[in-house]
């Protein structure tokens, strides 16, 4: 139980990489906070540093009250789960569990209790006796876990804990992992480039990008108010649209565009937020060629060509398209669906 | 198709046991000529079948010796040999194991640099620094020593190699992992790398330990007193050291305990080396 405190945290590698550049971040009690960023963003070296595996190049990390720059990992009182898991391969699964506590010289009957109870609620107490080799990937998470949990640690920290597991899985996972956060109240960092996992898993999410810091918020605020073009692209699956706002001046049928912010440039909207029918109150009119339909199920995406737009936009609606591939379409955007921003700056306005 | 796959298994097998009859056949040899007694040499024929005096030539061989033929009883020989590649074996991993554990895992000054020096030592065997060496342990005073007879042997830049090539393939969060759970560099060895590394310190002790039995210009040069002969020196001391002709059946005898301890080692390693192999996957 304890807060992290990032201030100015910085990281260069020997090679000169800059890898993290100026993060500062507070973590209250008992949240769980997920990095998320496309590959090579900086999240795993940043949540390396709060675990004292990478050096702090400039800055401090608290935890607690305690400025925690120059201790070891072990001393940090923190807890971490690896992506591919690293249990020790010749220790039984019992012995992965309990290999921490002995090093902490916890008595033997503590040592027993814990990691039962920990195995107990992760339902891996039937194969306390097998070594990893003969867990399958889920149950092999899920001791990665119990290492974790037996410490009862000050805080979890998680690198992309589930990218190894097949789909259903993750999802699984994904869920228990929540609960039990929940139900432990233990502060949490996790790791992820999944924008799904970030916005179902976090209390406050935070988008990375080029090692500093686009957004920080609920996954609501994120979701619905994105701070940045990159925050807009990265969050939300299909991705936004994004339409010049001079197009739309000129092919925007529903002519309400005056009522744009100043300096707005590039127009984003969400395929949920374009509509087939015209919806109540003030609107915006587009209308282009059906390129593709996808059917995916409960719902489907319809990629669409503006006539001198050269990027199709996505239109996501629920269940089978009334539309056919090559068909002219109309179709709509509620004017408080549009996200402003301005091109040069990547940034949202208002 | 069939009919040249048929010749193909033929010949194959042909070559092969051609193969295995050609480095079987002096060893049957060894074998047959230590039960025979001392007259049978005298034709110069070498019998094909076993004698009658098996037990008796090994007894004397083991416990008696022949002292006009130069050598004192085998035992002392046997166990000088065990010691000496035992002290070899056990010097040339701890250290090499040690070594690359230091090379792979610590970031120190001139890293690459005592790497690149380690690798040079390959190319500086025994044979070829005899003579520094030798000045060197003479100097030391361990001329006629275990220490005398091992030391010089145990640097191994080979097995320091195949342990770093070994450790580099060890992921490296499952020292992040320890690292975090609590463990210092030490304890990391000890209780994960080693483990780990059970099968290579299984094949390596074999390799090594043959090696340093059958050690032969080293301990001829460095030991005079008797006390310090190695078994691999005592036959061919027992071939041209006597006033008479050499005593074939005993020399035998000699040959097959020599050529024991090795087979033994194999034998033992092997369990281990199987058992590292089925066990250790990561
Ligand atoms: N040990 C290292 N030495 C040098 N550069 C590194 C090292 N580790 C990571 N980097 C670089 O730092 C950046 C961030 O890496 P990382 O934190 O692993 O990204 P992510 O986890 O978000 O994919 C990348 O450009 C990567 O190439
Ligand atoms: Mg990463």
């Amino acid at each position: 139980m304890a807060t992290i405190v990032m201030d100015d945290l910085h990281k260069v590698y020997a090679g000169g990489v800059k890898a993290v550049t100026g993060i500062s971040l507070d973590i209250a009690d008992g949240e769980m906070i997920v990095l998320v960023g496309p590959s090579g963003c900086g999240k795993s070296t940043l949540l390396r540093m709060v675990a004292g595996l990478e050096t702090i190049s400039d800055g401090t990390l608290k935890i607690g009250d305690r400025v925690v720059n120059n201790l070891e990992p072990a001393e940090r009182d923190i807890a971490m789960v690896f992506q591919n898991y690293a249990l020790y391969p010749h220790m039984t699964v019992f012995n992965n569990l309990a290999y921490g506590l002995r090093n902490r010289k916890f008595p033997k009957a503590e040592i027993d209790r814990r990691v039962r109870e920990a195995a107990e609620m992760l339902e891996i107490a039937q194969f306390l006796d097998r070594k990893p080799r003969n867990l399958s990937g889920g149950q092999r998470q899920r001791v990665a876990m119990g290492r974790a949990l037996v410490r009862e640690p000050a805080a979890f920290l998680f690198d992309e804990p589930l990218s190894n597991l097949d789909a259903k899985l993750r999802v699984q996972m994904r869920v228990e992992i929540r609960q039990l956060q929940k139900r432990l109240k233990t502060t949490s960092l996790y790791v992820t480039h999944d924008q799904l996992e970030a916005l179902t898993m976090a209390d406050r999410l935070v988008v990375l990008n080029g090692g500093k810091i686009e957004q920080v918020g609920t996954p609501m605020d994120v979701f619905s108010k994105p701070a940045s073009v990159f925050v807009a692209g990265f969050i939300g699956s299909p991705a936004m649209n994004m339409i010049d706002a001079a197009y739309l001046h000129d092919k925007g049928e529903g002519n309400a565009l005056p009522a744009l912010p100043q300096g707005a440039d590039l127009i984003g909207v969400r395929p949920d937020d374009l509509l087939l029918t015209a919806p109540q109150g003030p609107h915006l009119r587009l209308s282009g060629t059906v390129a593709l339909l996808e059917p995916a199920g409960a719902e489907s995406h319809i990629y669409v060509m503006l006539e001198g737009n050269s990027q199709p936009i996505t239109i996501r609606v629920q269940g089978l398209p009334t539309v056919l591939e090559g068909a002219q379409v109309d179709f709509y955007a509620a004017l408080d669906a549009l996200h402003p921003f301005v091109r040069e700056t990547g940034l949202r306005v208002a | 198709m069939v009919e040249n796959d048929r010749w193909g298994i033929f010949f194959a097998h042909l070559v092969l046991i051609l193969g295995v009859a050609l480095v079987v056949f002096p060893v049957y040899i060894a074998v047959i000529a230590s039960t025979h007694p001392s007259g049978t040499f005298v034709r110069g024929v070498m019998p094909l079948l076993p004698g009658p005096n098996a037990l008796e030539n090994y007894r004397t061989v083991i416990f008696e010796g022949r002292s006009r033929a130069g050598t004192p009883p085998i035992g002392g020989m046997l166990w000088n040999s065990f010691v000496m590649a035992m002290a070899i074996t056990v010097g040339k991993l701890s250290i090499s194991i040690l070594s690359a554990f230091a090379i792979v895992y610590f970031r120190f000054p001139f890293r690459m640099f005592f790497f690149w020096v380690i690798f040079l030592t390959l190319m500086l065997p025994v044979e070829v620094r005899i003579v520094p060496t030798f000045q060197v342990v003479a100097d030391l005073g361990m001329l006629n020593s275990f220490a005398g007879l091992s030391i010089p042997l145990i640097a191994s830049a080979t097995a320091t190699f195949l342990f770093r090539q070994f450790f580099m393939t060890v992921p490296e969060e499952l020292m992040e992992a320890a690292r975090v759970d609590g463990a210092g560099p030490l304890k990391f060895f000890k209780d994960i790398l080693l483990p780990l590394s059970i099968t290579n310190i299984a094949a390596l002790f074999v390799i090594m330990f043959i090696y340093g039995w059958n050690q032969y210009l080293w301990p001829l040069l460095i030991t005079t007193d008797p006390e310090y002969y190695t078994i691999v020196m005592g036959i061919q001391r027992m071939v041209t050291g006597g006033d008479s002709e050499p005593l074939w059946h005993l020399v035998m005898a000699t040959v097959v305990l020599a050529a024991l301890p090795p087979i033994l080692v194999i034998l033992f390693m092997q369990r281990l080396f199987v058992k590292g192999l089925t066990e250790t996957e990561k």
